[in-house]
């Protein structure tokens, strides 16, 4: 033994297991973490203790003698001797569970807990075999529906301050809290405000009973009837691990899963209950083709394989690859996007592809900007920027990673109960830009709120040194910022611009988009530019042969060739165009005026409705392969149930297509297609499912281990006019929304806000309109009645319509737009 | 009250009180007996020798600790702003003399207040008083009223230049809010929940997060008086171990109950004969709660001559705490008396941790059971292993394993009768009724 004491190692035994822990950790984590098991119900590891179920009580030798307590709220000193089983700490935690439960119902029979649940467990390890109580139990009505996902059963409920505290601390939004006291003492909601959280589910997940019950999953299933399968969300690009839980063929649970590079155990409810759409009865089970009489009607996959290989092969002959144009791919795994990308390039010979749907900002920015951040290094960032989307509605666990920074936020801290912040290690400076308020303004340091087509201006300004408190906030590194478009009515090139500013600062970026897959789609060649690997169109990659060599068109420049009939032919992968592209005049003029349209797709959409043939494609949890998050962590997805009907994966499709037209894409499984990548593309070689699957179970960094990375792009700035009108648009995504999983998930789809328009109360009042009445907005291509909603966040001059909502209008991207009251 | 006893009874706090009960609360009354003299002292000096002077009188706080004042202060964390909580949120059955020194002799409180907040170097206290106290409060913010018109408190206190203002908050009614750290949260705003320790004390870390000095009502009230006649003259009133006077709020069944200012020493026996006057209708004595509710009970039998110090107390396994003495004769069931104490302090829980918030209701409900005759055999038993997983060893003070040592605090009438009088327990569930019924 070494005689040499490190400074930052503590020594405790443990049941006389020696232990080594940094001092200040706390002894219930220490003793985990070395194989001792302490039970407990209201300590989370991802969460403050509170020292409130008891449970945790064991034996430490003090100064004065033998003290019982507490092992969550305990951190650990060097030479401490913890007994964690001997009499007097068994009968405490006897008597605590006995505790617990002369108030309990025991309805485990009929309790979606039952079999998984803390209480039972710790109940058969620990606590008595009978009960002494014998009077009446505390009787709530049960359960109670405190919002449209999450009931309440109140007689379950032991009281462990998990639910509140993560409202309270993690997402911010403290709705359920604890009222009465006592023996009277219960959780619930304020009165007429339901428990609207998106990430209410997360409390469903950590309540220790059956206490808190996810509405969707409800007398679904019990626990030792799941089949499950570790995967990756198929909603964000953050990359949120879950576990897909299955009986019957049916998905019928998500749970998060704790990776701590990611989403740290959390999930949006849009995540944990987006999975209606995995079942859904408007599923394509069946290609379609469109008949002479113009109706689609179902066909053999044969037939209608051999429809797309005549026209697709007929326009190819006549006009040339360069006809054809592919997009979509955002959605699916790497393996289907490299398959299409290699479709496009080695059997249509275009370049003319792109997963983004013109809201993104550009390709190279998003695959490799450089110096990209990771998500874990928002934590120990000094300052950090939001200069793109609201990320509690794009990204909202990256929202949950922001919060937690910006509060000084420390699972650790045993200090508590004080919101006051100068007990807590100072949080990261937060400062936020976006048009209106946003989810993090309540812990940012600095709001700065600009009209749409005023960012450039504004950017100029802090250039300029204008803001001298952002500039000081910037110089205390390190520097963090999350940069992507704020608005569809902001210029796309904004992003760069302020991604160019801030790494000029010091900053790290990490680029933001949407759609879950965007990033994996890009690296896998899915956009004009770019070629598997981080590659630029027309640099050596020889991999596949002849390939063009000039860029392509992206998604709007697609269009617009379609529109003019320069391409001819269109394959959509996964791609709602008309939804999705923010003008979506153009959408629709492109799609009605194209020669031929095919589109592989799990659903009906209003794309779909100009397509010649569809095909029905496999989706989320029915396919194996990878995906990338936005910093770059390639991770696994798994398949788990059968697919829908006689859908088939993307790759597959297409290889069937390229074969008809007389070319191979040459593989025979998604696994052939990983190993392809991890061979041919440079920032993905080594990354293998293996790897994935023994030695980075929490995903690769791309570019892994030696890999390279040929793009290196480093944003420059470029001049951004402003744009000057009375009033703009504002147009931003929300959480839930019209998009095409949220439409066949009636639990969600029914949450999105809808359509209206925000005003701030001057301008309302300008105009002559009060909250509730009707304006009518009009923009360049579009106009719509909406109902007027008073917005004081809003910058004045700008009218907010929510993105893709449930019978919303689709305004456009252009931010000039008159509004006028009606009646 | 004029009384007679064998002892010297000197008054410093309620002095005024009794010697002018028409207007000692008046500022008036206040000055032309020598108000505000101990604060004018206090302030010509330095923090130190404030905490010097405190600890060396030997003053123990009242709130029921008993803990050193002086020692107390001298804990006070660097970090500024620091702030002071005069603690009037006395709510222990039984307990009942802040009320009395804030309703007859407010501007000593804010004396007191000034002195302590002057050696704290705190410039906002906050007085937090018991929600039912509305009566006395609107007395003290004339006072404080007062005293702001006078110049004695705001921008410059007494002349000095020191800025001190004081806010009076009224709690909402729950006990618990007289533990200091659930009194931070609820003055704060939160739920009136005890926090974690450590720290130990708000000295360290506590209102909004600052430096914080929680001193009871009767403490600050002998600070003018320290000050004025010196630490010799303080620490000859009382017993040599334990300084000064003290308040006794006596109640139950003693033909005087009453508020009573007392120097340390006396016996228990010359505080029922000849403070309050013997026992009602001439009963024998059966037992007495010494020190509020939370204190394990005493008997005439092991107790009577035992003098009134915190070590005699704390030596017999009890202690004075908060001062409340409730005295019970021959015709008090035991089960019933400690129903009502155990009822309380469920009623009192606030809930946070499971063996207090669970275990004392179950306590409460056994103990009304066998007070119902429908006790078994068994319950006797249960009474003591219930209230041994609350406070584990049934030591008292309690080896605590909550938070505050509200649920602890429970088990002492448990234990009190189950030592001394565990035959009228059984009695109960073997008649299946109570025999004082």
């Amino acid at each position: 033994m070494t005689t040499e004491q490190k400074t930052d190692t503590v020594k405790i035994t443990v049941d006389g297991l020696e232990m080594e822990a940094r001092p200040g950790d706390l002894l219930i984590r220490v003793a985990q973490d070395n194989g001792v098991y302490i039970p407990r119900f209201c300590w989370h590891p991802r969460m403050r203790p509170v020292g409130m179920c008891r449970m945790c009580l064991v034996q430490v030798e003090g100064p004065r003698g033998p003290m019982i307590v507490p092992a969550c709220t305990t951190p650990v000193a060097d030479g401490m001797v913890v007994d964690t089983q001997n009499d007097t700490v068994a009968k405490a935690q006897e008597g605590v569970l006995e505790y617990l439960l002369i108030n309990h119902p025991l309805d485990c029979p009929v309790c979606d807990r039952g079999g998984e649940c803390p209480l039972q467990d710790q109940t058969m390890a620990y606590g008595p075999g009978e009960s002494r109580f014998v009077e009446e139990k505390r009787h709530y009505e049960k359960p109670i529906q405190i919002s449209e996902l999450v009931l309440l059963d109140r007689e379950r409920c032991i009281l462990c301050a998990r639910c509140t505290r993560f409202s309270e601390e993690i997402s911010g939004d403290p709705l359920i809290e604890f009222i009465g006291r006592g023996y009277n003492t219960q959780v619930n909601t304020f009165p007429n405000e339901p428990f609207r959280s998106y990430f209410s589910g997360n409390t469903v997940q950590i309540c220790p009973v059956g206490a808190l019950l996810g509405a969707p999953y409800r007398f679904r299933a019990r626990p030792w009837d799941l089949r499950e399968v570790a995967s990756t969300c198929p909603h964000c690009s953050a990359g949120d691990s879950i576990s897909v839980q299955v009986s019957q063929n049916e998905v019928l649970r998500l749970l998060g899963v704790d990776n701590p590079h990611t989403n740290q155990s959390w999930l949006s409810d849009k995540c944990r209950f987006g999975y209606e759409f995995v079942n859904s009865a408007e599923r394509l089970a069946a290609p379609l083709v469109r008949g002479s009489d113009g109706e689609l009607r179902e066909a053999t996959w044969v037939e209608a394989l051999d429809i797309v290989a005549d026209r697709l092969g007929g326009i190819l002959r006549e006009h040339g690859g360069g006809a054809v144009a592919g997009l979509g791919g955002a959605r699916g795994t790497n393996e289907d996007a490299y398959a299409f990308s290699k479709f496009m390039r080695t059997v249509v010979g275009s370049n003319h592809v792109d997963a983004r749907m013109d809201d993104a900002p550009a390709s190279q920015f998003l695959a490799a900007v450089v110096d990209r951040a990771r998500i874990d290094d928002i934590d120990s960032a000094a300052t950090i920027v939001v200069w793109g989307p609201d990320l509690k509605e794009e990204h909202p666990t990256l929202y949950l990673r922001v919060r937690a920074a910006a509060t000084g936020f420390d699972p650790n801290q045993v200090v508590s109960n004080s919101d006051g912040l100068k007990i807590r290690r100072p949080g990261a400076r937060l400062i936020v830009m976006h048009p209106r308020r946003t989810g993090l303004d309540d812990v940012a340091r600095h709001v700065l709120r600009y009209r749409p087509g005023a960012g450039g201006e504004l950017l100029t300004s802090l250039q300029a040194g204008d803001h001298p408190e952002i500039d000081e906030a910037l110089a205390a590194g390190p520097v963090v910022a999350l940069v992507g478009r704020a608005s569809m009515t902001e210029d796309p090139r904004l992003a760069e611009n302020v991604a160019a500013w801030l790494r000029d600062k010091g900053a790290k970026i990490l680029p933001l988009a949407r759609r879950a897959n965007t990033f994996g789609a890009l690296d896998m060649g899915l956009a004009p530019d770019l070629l598997p690997g981080r590659v630029p169109v027309g640099e050596g990659f020889e991999s596949w042969g002849e390939i063009p060599t000039t860029v392509g068109r992206d998604t709007r420049g697609i269009l617009e060739g379609l529109r003019d009939g320069d391409i001819k032919a269109l394959i959509m992968v996964g791609a709602d165009p008309v939804a999705d592209v923010p003008d979506s005049h153009l959408a629709t003029e492109a799609l009605a005026n194209a020669e031929f349209v095919v589109a592989i797709d799990m659903f009906h959409t209003e794309s779909t409705a100009y397509a010649d043939v569809i095909l029905p494609a496999l989706g989320f949890a029915e396919k194996e392969g990878t995906v990338t998050n936005l910093e770059g962590r390639v991770q696994k997805v798994n398949d788990i149930v059968a697919g829908e009907g006689q859908s088939r994966a993307d790759w597959s499709i297409l290889d069937d297509i390229a074969r008809r037209l007389g070319k191979e894409l040459g593989f025979a499984t998604a696994a052939e297609i990983a190993k392809e990548i991890s061979e041919v593309a440079p920032a993905y070689r080594g990354i293998t499912w293996d790897l994935l699957e023994w030695d980075e179970p929490m995903g690769a960094i791309v570019p892994y281990g030696d890999a390279t990375q040929p793009l290196q792009y480093v944003p420059v700035t470029t001049s951004l006019p402003t744009v000057a009108a009375e009033m703009v648009l504002h147009s931003a995504r929300t959480l839930y929304d019209d998009g095409v999983l949220m439409r066949h998930t009636p639990w969600l789809h029914r949450l999105a806000p809808g359509a209206a328009a925000y005003l701030h109360p001057d301008d309302a009042f300008r105009l002559g309109a009060r909250e509730g009445h009707r304006v009518r907005v009009v923009t360049k291509h579009a106009e719509a009645e909406l109902e007027v909603r008073l917005d004081e966040t809003l910058h004045r001059g700008v009218v907010y319509v929510p993105f893709n909502q449930p019978d919303g209008p689709r305004l456009g991207s252009d931010p000039i737009v008159r509004v006028t009251a009606i009646g | 009250m004029t009384l007679t006893t064998s002892f010297e009874r000197p008054l410093v706090v309620t002095k005024r009180m009794v010697d002018y009960p028409n207007d000692s609360h008046t500022l008036e009354r206040y000055r032309a007996t020598g108000g505000y003299e101990g604060a004018r002292k206090a302030l010509g000096m330095t923090r130190d020798e404030l905490v010097e002077l405190v600890k060396e009188s030997g003053l123990l706080g009242r709130g029921g600790a008993a803990f050193s004042a002086g020692m107390k202060w001298s804990l006070l964390a660097p970090a500024r702003p620091a702030y002071l909580i005069v603690n009037g949120d006395e709510s222990e059955p039984g307990t009942f003399k802040d009320r009395q020194l804030i309703e007859r002799d407010p501007h000593q409180i804010i004396e007191g207040t000034i002195i302590a907040a002057w050696a704290n170097e705190v410039n906002h206290a906050f007085i937090y008083i018991r929600g039912e106290y509305a009566k006395p409060a609107r007395r003290l913010q004339a006072a404080i009223d007062e005293a702001y018109a006078a110049g004695i408190l705001g921008d410059d206190v007494l002349g000095t230049g020191y800025r001190l203002d004081i806010t009076v908050h009224l709690g909402a009614g729950a006990y618990i809010c007289g533990e200091e750290t659930a009194l931070i949260n609820s003055l704060e705003g939160r739920r009136g929940e005890p926090r974690l320790k450590p720290p130990y004390f708000p000295a360290a870390i506590g209102l909004y997060g600052q430096p914080t000095i929680v001193n009871n009502i009767e403490t600050v009230s002998n600070l003018p008086h320290i000050l004025v006649n010196g630490v010799d003259w303080y620490k000859g009133l009382g017993h040599p171990e334990d300084t000064g006077t003290f308040m006794i709020s006596l109640s139950g069944h003693v033909n005087r109950p009453g508020n009573y200012e007392l120097p340390h020493g006396i016996t228990w026996r010359q505080l029922f004969e000849e403070v309050g006057g013997g026992i009602r209708n001439g009963n024998e004595l059966k037992m007495w709660i010494p020190g509020g509710a939370s204190a394990p009970w005493f008997t005439p039998e092991e107790h009577l001559d035992l003098e009134i110090t915190k070590g005699a107390a704390a030596g017999a396994g009890s202690m004075l705490g908060s001062g409340a003495v409730i005295v019970m004769d021959e015709t008090t069931c035991v089960v019933r008396a400690a129903e009502r104490v155990v009822r309380f302090f469920a009623h009192e829980s606030c809930g946070e941790c499971t063996p207090c918030r669970e275990g004392t209701s179950w306590l409460e409900m056994i103990l009304r059971r066998i007070e119902a005759g429908q006790g078994r055999p068994i319950d006797a038993d249960l009474l003591l292993d219930v209230s041994d997983n609350i406070n584990i060893g049934l030591t008292f003070p309690p080896r605590q394993t909550t938070i505050c040592p509200l649920g602890p605090s429970a088990t002492s009438p448990i234990m009190s009768i189950m030592n001394y009088y565990k035959d009228e327990v059984l009695q109960h569930i073997e008649l299946g009724r109570c025999p004082f019924s």
